[in-house]
């Protein structure tokens, strides 16, 4: 067992689970490659899960079911919140997703293929915060996330973009150019129409900003207006009035709301019609090099530091340009990283990361759906719900509060004292930690006053609150 | 109380030895001081309508709310989400700010939260806040040590409350208290390692004030509002509780459906005004010694987008409230919804710097000299002089 393995399960990994560090063995890097080059089957938990279309439906008939309720007569039947009842009842959609992730995060083999696809699915964040997206959530990250890991980036892009999740949270379905068809049918019909068709601006700020250039990737206000007057008509079936067309809950594209005519979008003329031209626009600004240094940036404050060093985030943005994007190439940099390999853990886990790594250490994740989502909550970091389209943030001083802090503690004492016939807490220690084990905590552990409260002592180390 | 035994083990003092409580009852560090951020770019213009502007019913369309009940004066109104905060209003106990903005001119939200709470002129060139940054030189900070009287109502920091002095955090948990034998040995381990002690130290001190049988939280990004509110009294009201707290609250992007007279927004405010009236009456007679000031990072488009929502502005409002605070007006230099007159053409345009009036409270409600407000706290805001007036004492 070296430590170079312990780095390998627990900095890429997800946590060492029993028996993973020797599985391991003497080339860490070789195990971490193995899991980027070869195409992984979606797991069958997964696979099982009702799609993006299903679960938009769900929405769709409880919204049915609202309007008829609203348009009967008053009753006594006093009926709560409506949005607030609606996401009461597609949360057992939410919570199967929820509950997949994470059985198959604790049971993974190949972790590291799971933490990138937890990264993708924080860099293309949508949030089950919005009723409208509740049940969609985790469909992103599992259509089109998960099969577009070994391709290009521009692929992923695409996949993410046009997600119907996507399309949804950041509110393109209805964007609608002021000079489409349906713009000018509407104002020959009513001199005063009730509401202006026009654009919504969302969409294509958020994929300017987070998910491709960067803040300071060099677009301007111009370019986040005609790049949404791009993306007019890329929609979602199934709705109701003009968003009725189109197969409910997949992908549309709507002629007669997109805007005609050419845009320039960053310095470059789009002349292409129809859907065509946000796909051209996407094309572009995936193989742009700001793009490449905003991921390269992303990457490496997340597998080596809060405060990138400027070096590892070159060379990843160079293999990022130099391969067009391709995933596999971008991930191999990143393990190639010599500062990816320093001893010393530098990352401060997130509660995501801490509870992954708690049940993997432990072998154990709860039966129910409710509980497998309870801690992450309990900690501050619900499933599917990064409160901004940014996503999680990925620096320590956002999670490392001090009641952050004793919530953790708290939580793992409940845990350790649910699990407290397990295994020995120093074979538990070992195992996770292997030689990054400090000679203070096994003191601590060994010197506990039963098992549950030497379990607790692990999770609690600050060794095993960092990565 | 197993946190108490805890605490006079293992730190070797209970709480309230280490505050030497009414060495200090002076004004200077007897005030309250809450900053309340809201995440995502409240709307100005529907939270301050300008129904008496000749060009908002026509610039805003069907957004407009154009007869409001809850007027301030001839030209402004509050939302009607906003009833409390127009009864604090009535009661001289109110100032509401237009036409304001930090000195943020771009429209990423996280930029603008970012340049809202560094307290500089740029997005990211701070690591710190300027609350915290603050603190330092606070008359307050002199007996006391900073994680005493400051507090984040969050598990975790936000930006302007982050730096090189201490903070405490506290939230509601549903977890079942960890007992005090392992977190004596949970504070030995974590002896040689001081980012975790000062963390686990904080957060048991803090625990012990602020759980008022409170218990869960909602889901809604709001949910959890007035219960935080409530709670932030609670640590604020004692003699030798906290004086400066931060509370959060997300859900302000309205890009889609925003609603006017009723809808969204308005269920929105309705939370955030009974929340801020929970935090009056839990502060009690301590409310005359508070202020409390409401702020986001920008504001939203003038007009109506194509989903019946505003996309990201400029300019917006924002609010003074407190016992202490020199209130029944408001500070706006109007500049017109008029096209010519807004920002970009799109936007309401900024007349009002929020540094100024963060360093009007904090010079005559904190005690912070103006030098340190130019030099430390608010760096190169010699252009934004400090409002005067905004509280009832000079």
């Amino acid at each position: 067992m070296t430590l170079q393995a312990v780095l390998a399960a627990n900095r890429f990994g997800l946590g060492a689970r029993p028996g993973e560090i020797t599985d391991i063995g003497r080339d860490p890097r070789e195990w971490l490659m193995r899991q980027v080059e070869r195409d992984v089957a979606v797991p069958q938990v997964i696979r099982a899960l009702p799609s993006s279309a299903q679960a938009f439906e769900a929405y769709r008939e409880l919204q049915e079911m609202r309007r008829e309720a609203r348009a009967e007569p008053a009753s006594d039947n006093k009926e709560r919140d409506p949005v607030a009842n609606v996401r009461q009842k597609l949360a057992p959609l939410y919570l199967d997703q929820v509950a997949a992730r994470y059985q198959v995060a604790v049971a993974s083999t190949d972790p590291f293929r799971e933490r990138l696809v937890h990264f993708w699915s924080n860099h293309f964040a949508v949030s089950a915060d919005k009723a409208l997206v509740a049940g969609l959530a985790g469909t992103l990250e599992n259509e089109a996330i998960r099969p577009h890991l070994s391709g290009s980036f521009a692929e992923l892009l695409l996949a993410a973009e046009s997600h119907p999740a996507m399309i949804l949270y950041l509110d393109n379905q209805g964007s609608i150019g002021p000079n489409s068809m349906l713009a000018q049918r509407a104002s020959r019909r009513a001199r005063k129409a009730e509401r202006k068709l026009d654009i919504n601006e969302n969409l294509a700020r958020e994929i300017l900003e987070l998910h491709t250039l960067g803040v300071n990737g060099g677009y301007t206000q111009a370019d986040v207006t005609s790049f949404a007057r791009v993306l007019t008509g890329w929609s979602v079936g199934g709705s109701r009035g003009p968003l009725a067309e189109g197969k409910p809950g997949v992908f549309e594209f709507r002629e007669n709301m997109h805007e005609p005519g050419a845009q320039t979008v960053v310095g470059k003329r789009y002349s292409e019609s129809g859907g065509a031209q946000a796909k051209a626009v996407l094309n572009d600004l995936a193989r742009h090099p700001a793009t490449a240094n905003h991921v390269a940036t992303k990457l490496v404050r997340h597998f080596v530091a809060d405060e990138p060093p400027l070096a590892a985030v070159d060379h990843v943005a160079k293999v990022f340009r130099d391969t067009n994007g391709d995933l596999p190439s971008v991930h191999r940099a990143v393990i190639e990283l010599p500062q990816a390999w320093e001893a010393a853990p530098r990352k401060f886990k997130t509660p995501h990361e801490f509870v992954i790594s708690s049940f993997r250490a432990l072998d154990f994740v709860p039966d129910k759906p409710l509980q497998i989502a309870a801690p992450f909550q309990l900690l501050g970091q619900r499933p599917y719900t990064p409160g901004s389209p940014a996503g999680w943030p990925d620096t320590a001083a956002q999670w490392d509060g001090p009641d952050a802090l004793l919530k953790r503690i708290e939580w793992a004492t409940q845990l350790s004292d649910r699990l407290r016939s397990r295994a020995k807490p120093l074979d538990i220690a070992a195992q996770s930690l292997g030689e990054a084990l400090n000679e203070r905590t096994r003191t601590a552990i060994s010197r506990a006053a039963s098992a549950a409260q030497g379990t607790t002592l692990l999770l609690a180390s600050p060794e095993f609150m960092r990565r | 109380m197993l946190r108490r035994t805890f605490l006079q083990s293992a730190f070797g003092a209970s709480v309230a030895a280490l505050t030497p409580r009414l060495l200090l009852a002076d004004a200077a560090t007897d005030s309250r001081f809450v900053l309340v951020i809201l995440r995502g770019a409240l709307d100005g213009l529907a939270a301050v309508p300008p129904y008496g502007d000749g060009n908002y019913a026509t610039k805003r369309g069907a957004l407009a709310i154009t007869a409001p009940a809850l007027r301030l004066n001839g030209l402004f109104a509050l939302n009607p989400g906003l009833a409390q905060l127009h009864e604090r209003y009535r009661s001289k106990e109110l100032v509401v700010f237009h036409a304001a903005a930090s000195p943020y001119r771009e429209r990423s939200h996280f930029d603008g939260q970012d340049l809202l709470e560094n307290g500089t002129t740029r997005p990211g060139v701070a690591r710190d806040g300027w609350l915290n940054r603050a603190l330092s030189v606070l008359p307050a900070a002199r007996m006391r040590t900073t994680e005493q009287i400051s507090v984040a109502l969050s598990q975790n920091l936000p930006l302007v409350l982050r730096g090189e002095n201490q903070v405490n955090s506290w939230a509601p948990s549903r977890l079942p208290e960890a007992d005090a034998d392992t977190l004596q040995r949970i504070a030995d381990l974590y002896s040689t390692e001081p980012y975790f002690a000062e963390r686990l130290q904080a957060a048991v001190a803090s625990n012990e004030i602020a759980e008022g049988g409170m218990k869960g939280g909602g889901r809604d990004p709001l949910g959890q509002f007035n219960q935080l509110a409530a709670a932030a009294g609670r640590l604020l009201v004692t003699d030798d509780g906290a004086r400066i707290a931060v509370i959060e609250a997300s859900g302000w992007d309205t890009h889609a459906n925003q609603g006017a007279e009723q809808g969204q927004l308005v269920n929105r405010l309705r939370v955030l005004d009974s929340g801020l009236d929970a935090l009056r009456v839990s502060l009690g007679p301590a409310w005359n010694r508070t202020a409390v000031m409401v702020v986001t990072e920008f504001g939203r488009t003038v007009a109506v987008n194509g989903t019946r929502g505003t996309d990201h502005g400029t300019a917006t409002c924002a609010f003074l409230v407190g016992g202490a605070v020199n209130g029944g007006k408001v500070i706006a230099d109007w500049p017109g919804l008029a096209t010519s007159s807004l920002h970009q053409g799109r936007d309401l345009a900024p007349t009002l710097d929020l540094r100024s009036v963060f360093k009007g409270v904090l010079a005559t409600h904190l005690s912070v000299s103006e030098s340190d407000l130019e030099s430390k706290v608010f760096p190169d805001s010699r252009g934004a002089s400090p409002l005067e007036g905004l509280m009832q004492r000079a």
